[in-house]
C-alpha cells in the first residue's frame, strides 16, 4: 500500500478544482492551501460545496478539473483507499457488524500495522470509551459512537484528518465538550485537520483558519477573528454573526476615510476597513458594536449617528438583550446590548438614536441583493 | 411461508416481538389463534399422521399388501439402506445447485439492488425479469430446457462437435442437466432475498471501507459480504430446502433418469405409484429431519442471529 504510518500532519493544496454533477456545477474554481498540522474550517450553508470539497479530497469523487495534492504529492487520481486520510463521517459509518474495538482496529489491518489491537484499544483510551471496546456500535450512543468516530480515523495517524460536521448530531452540552476535545486532541497529535461545518461558533471557536465558502466558492478566508471583524461580502458579513449594512453612495472622501448617504444620514467608514472607496456601496457594522442612545448624544467625528428611530422589538437572549429599533427611511437596525446590571432597558416604542465608532464598520465589496436603503438584520444561522 | 421469509429480510430469526404491555397479552393471544390453529390442523396433525403411517406393519397374508399402524423402526432402516444413493444425491445436487445460485444471483441482486439505485426504472425492470418466469408454469419452462438440450439440439450435436461431448454423450438425464434445472428455477428464490437486504445496503459504509485503507476486493469481503449475510442465509434457505426435496427436475421425464433421482422421487413413485406408503414417509420423515438439522447447524454456524 502507497501509505506509511506517519506522526505528523500533512499540507493540502487544491489547485483549479472544478466538480460538476448532472444538472449542476457543485464547486467552481477553487483554490486552497492549508499548512501542515492547522486546523482549518470549510464552513458555508448546506449545498455550497463544502461536502463535496472535502469528499475530493478523501478520494470518494474525483474532480471534473484540477488537482489535489497532499504533502506536496499529487493524489488527484489515487484511489481514496490509498489516500494518507482518514474521514469522520457525519453519519459516523462505524460498521454494525463488528464490535468498537475492531472497528477502531479495521484500518490498521487492513494496512498490515502492527500490533492493531492494542493500538486500537489505546485510541479507545483516549477518546476515554476503552471500557466499551466490546460492544457493538449499536449499543452506544450518539456522542460515544461519534468518539469512535474519531478514534478510528485517529488510530491511523493520518496526515491529514477530515471531519464532515461530526458535531451535527449532538445535543449542545455534548457538542461544547466535543469541540474542546477535538481540539485538544488536534494539538496534542499534531495533525492537520479539515473541518467542514455550518456551525459559525463551532468553526470560529475551533479553528486557525476558517473559510467560508458559498455556491461553489470561498468567499473569504482568514482568522475567526479577521473575518468576524473585518468581513469583505455580504454573504460572510451575514454568515459569520450578524450584521447592519446600509448602502448608499461615497460622497464624501478624505485621507483616512470615507463617507456615505444613506437617506441622509452620513455614514463613515475607515478607508483601509472598505473594499471600494467608490460609488455605491455598502458599510456595516455588528449588532454588538453599536449603542442605542434615548437622548441625541453629542458625538465626535469618530462617530456614527443615525436616527430617531424606534424600538420595534427586544429579545431577551440571556447574556444580552437584543434591540431591534426601525428608522425612517434607513430600515431596521440590530443593536445588541448586554446584560450587565445596568444595560439601558428601554420599552418597546421608546425614541432612541444609534451610534457606532467609525472605526468599527466596514465596507465590503458587494452590494445586498435586495438593494436600496433597507438594512439587512437577519442572519441565517441564528444558532 | 417464502414470502415471510423475504418480507424480513432474513430466515431463522429466532426473535419474536415481545408484546408491549402485560395489557395487550390476551389481545395478542388471541390473534394469534386462528394462526395457531391452523398450524394444529395443518401441520402439526398431518405431521403426526405421517410419522404414524412411517412406522406402519406390511401385512401380505391377504395376497396384496394391508398397512397397519404399528411401530416398526426397520422401516427406517430399510429405506435408508436401499435409497442412501437416491438421499446423498438429493443434498448434493441440493448444495451444489444452491451454490450455483447464489453464484449467480449475488452479482445480478447486487447490480439491482446497489448499482441500478440511481435508476429506479431499470430497478423496477431488472426486478420484473426476475420474477417474469413465474408467470409461466415451470412444469413448462423445465420442459422446454429438456428440449433446448434434447439429443438432436444444435447445443448438444455443436458441443459433440468441437470435443466437449463424445458422440455417444448427451446432457438430458446427466447430473449436469438436472443441477443446471435445479439451479434455473430457483434463482428468482435466492434472488429476491438477497436483492432486499443489498438494497438497504448503506453505501456510505462502503465509502468508510475505502477511507480506511481497504481495497473495493477487501471492503468487499469485509463489509459488503457480512452485512448482506442476512440475504445469502434467507436465499440459500430458500433454495436449498425445496430443492432437496424437488422431483420435477431430476424426474425422467423432464430433465434427469433413473441416474439422477432423487428422494422426492422415490418418494412420489412410492406415494403416487406403487403405494408402499411407511416407505414413502420414513423418506419423507428422514428428509425433513435431515433439512431440518442442516438448517439449524446452518443458522447457528453463519452467525446471523445478531444481525437479524
Amino acid at each position: 500500500m502507497a501509505t506509511e504510518f506517519v506522526a505528523r500532519g500533512a499540507d493540502l493544496e487544491l489547485k483549479g478544482i472544478r466538480k460538476e454533477f448532472p444538472g449542476f456545477t457543485a464547486i467552481e474554481g477553487l483554490d486552497l492551501h492549508i499548512p501542515a498540522g492547522e486546523f482549518f474550517a470549510l464552513l458555508g450553508p448546506s449545498g455550497c460545496g463544502k461536502t463535496t470539497t472535502l469528499r475530493l479530497v478523501a478520494g470518494l469523487d474525483e474532480p471534473t478539473k484540477g488537482q489535489i495534492l497532499i504533502g506536496g504529492k499529487d493524489v488527484t487520481h489515487t484511489k481514496a483507499h490509498e489516500r494518507p486520510v482518514n474521514t469522520v463521517f457525519q453519519s459516523y459509518a462505524l460498521f454494525p457488524h463488528m464490535s468498537v474495538l475492531e472497528n477502531v482496529a479495521f484500518g490498521l489491518k487492513q494496512r498490515k500495522i502492527d500490533d492493531p489491537m492494542s493500538k486500537a484499544q489505546a485510541s479507545l483510551d483516549l477518546v476515554e470509551l476503552g471500557h466499551l471496546a466490546l460492544r457493538r456500535p449499536a449499543q452506544l450512543s450518539g456522542g460515544q459512537q461519534q468518539r469512535v468516530a474519531l478514534a478510528r480515523a485517529l488510530v491511523n495517524r493520518p496526515s491529514l484528518l477530515l471531519l464532515d460536521e461530526p458535531l451535527g448530531a449532538l445535543d449542545l452540552k455534548l457538542r461544547r465538550q466535543m469541540q474542546i476535545e477535538l481540539k485538544a486532541i488536534q494539538m496534542e497529535v499534531g495533525l492537520t485537520f479539515l473541518h467542514v461545518t455550518h456551525d459559525q461558533e463551532e468553526a470560529m471557536d475551533m479553528a486557525d483558519t476558517v473559510a467560508v465558502m458559498n455556491k461553489g466558492r470561498i468567499e473569504q478566508m482568514g482568522s475567526p477573528e479577521k473575518l468576524y471583524d473585518r468581513p469583505k461580502t455580504v454573504f460572510v458579513s451575514k454568515f459569520l454573526g450578524q450584521s447592519n449594512l446600509f448602502v448608499g453612495n461615497v460622497e464624501e472622501e478624505n485621507a483616512s476615510s470615507i463617507s456615505i448617504n444613506v437617506a441622509g444620514s452620513k455614514i463613515t467608514v475607515p478607508k483601509d476597513r472598505a473594499e471600494k472607496h467608490k460609488g455605491k456601496i455598502a458599510v456595516g457594522v455588528r449588532p454588538e458594536k453599536a449603542f442605542f442612545h434615548e437622548e441625541k448624544p453629542k458625538l465626535g467625528a469618530g462617530h456614527n449617528l443615525i436616527g430617531p428611530g424606534e424600538i420595534i422589538d427586544i429579545r431577551f437572549t440571556g447574556v444580552s438583550n437584543q434591540y431591534l429599533i426601525e428608522i425612517p427611511n434607513l430600515g431596521n437596525v440590530t443593536v445588541f446590548a448586554q446584560n450587565i446590571g445596568k444595560s439601558p432597558v428601554t420599552e418597546l416604542g421608546a425614541k432612541v438614536w444609534v451610534s457606532w465608532k467609525v472605526e468599527h464598520a466596514f465596507g465590503l465589496s458587494d452590494l445586498p441583493t435586495n438593494t436600496g436603503n433597507e438594512t439587512i438584520t437577519e442572519s441565517i444561522t441564528v444558532q | 411461508m417464502a414470502f415471510a421469509a423475504f418480507s424480513h429480510g432474513g430466515g431463522g430469526s429466532k426473535k419474536t416481538a415481545a408484546p408491549a404491555s402485560k395489557g395487550s397479552g390476551k389481545v395478542a393471544l388471541l390473534l394469534l389463534l386462528p394462526g395457531l390453529l391452523y398450524l394444529a390442523v395443518f401441520f402439526i396433525a398431518p405431521l403426526f399422521s405421517l410419522i404414524a403411517t412411517s412406522l406402519q406393519t406390511m401385512d401380505i397374508s391377504s395376497g396384496f399388501p394391508i398397512y397397519n399402524y404399528g411401530f416398526q423402526v426397520s422401516n427406517y432402516v430399510d429405506v435408508v439402506s436401499q435409497y442412501g444413493p437416491q438421499i446423498f444425491r438429493s443434498f448434493f445436487y441440493a448444495l451444489l445447485a444452491t451454490i450455483s445460485a447464489l453464484v449467480i444471483s449475488y452479482p445480478l441482486a447486487y447490480f439491482i439492488g446497489v448499482k441500478a439505485r440511481r435508476w429506479p426504472l431499470l430497478q423496477g425492470l431488472m426486478l420484473t425479469l426476475v420474477i417474469a418466469p413465474f408467470f409461466i408454469s415451470f412444469l413448462l419452462r423445465t420442459f422446454a430446457w429438456k428440449q433446448i438440450f434434447s439429443n438432436e439440439s444444435w447445443i448438444v450435436t455443436s458441443l459433440q462437435q468441437i470435443g466437449l461431448l463424445s458422440p455417444d454423450q448427451y446432457l438430458v438425464g446427466t447430473p449436469f442437466m438436472v443441477i443446471f434445472g435445479l439451479t434455473y428455477n430457483f434463482i428468482p428464490f435466492m434472488t429476491l432475498p438477497l436483492y432486499t437486504t443489498l438494497e438497504r445496503l448503506d453505501i456510505r459504509y462502503l465509502e468508510a471501507g475505502a477511507d480506511l485503507y481497504a481495497s473495493p476486493r477487501k471492503t468487499f469481503m469485509k463489509v459488503t459480504l457480512p452485512l448482506s449475510m442476512p440475504g445469502i442465509v434467507s436465499g440459500t434457505l430458500l433454495t436449498f430446502i425445496p430443492i432437496a426435496g424437488d422431483y420435477v427436475n431430476a424426474s425422467g421425464l423432464f430433465l434427469g433418469s433413473t441416474e439422477t433421482s432423487m428422494l422426492g422421487n422415490v418418494v412420489e413413485s412410492k406415494f403416487l405409484k406403487s403405494y408402499e406408503y411407511p416407505t414413502a414417509s420414513a423418506l419423507s420423515v428422514i428428509l425433513m429431519g435431515a433439512i431440518l438439522l442442516l438448517v439449524t447447524l446452518y443458522v447457528r454456524k453463519s452467525g446471523t442471529d445478531d444481525l437479524l
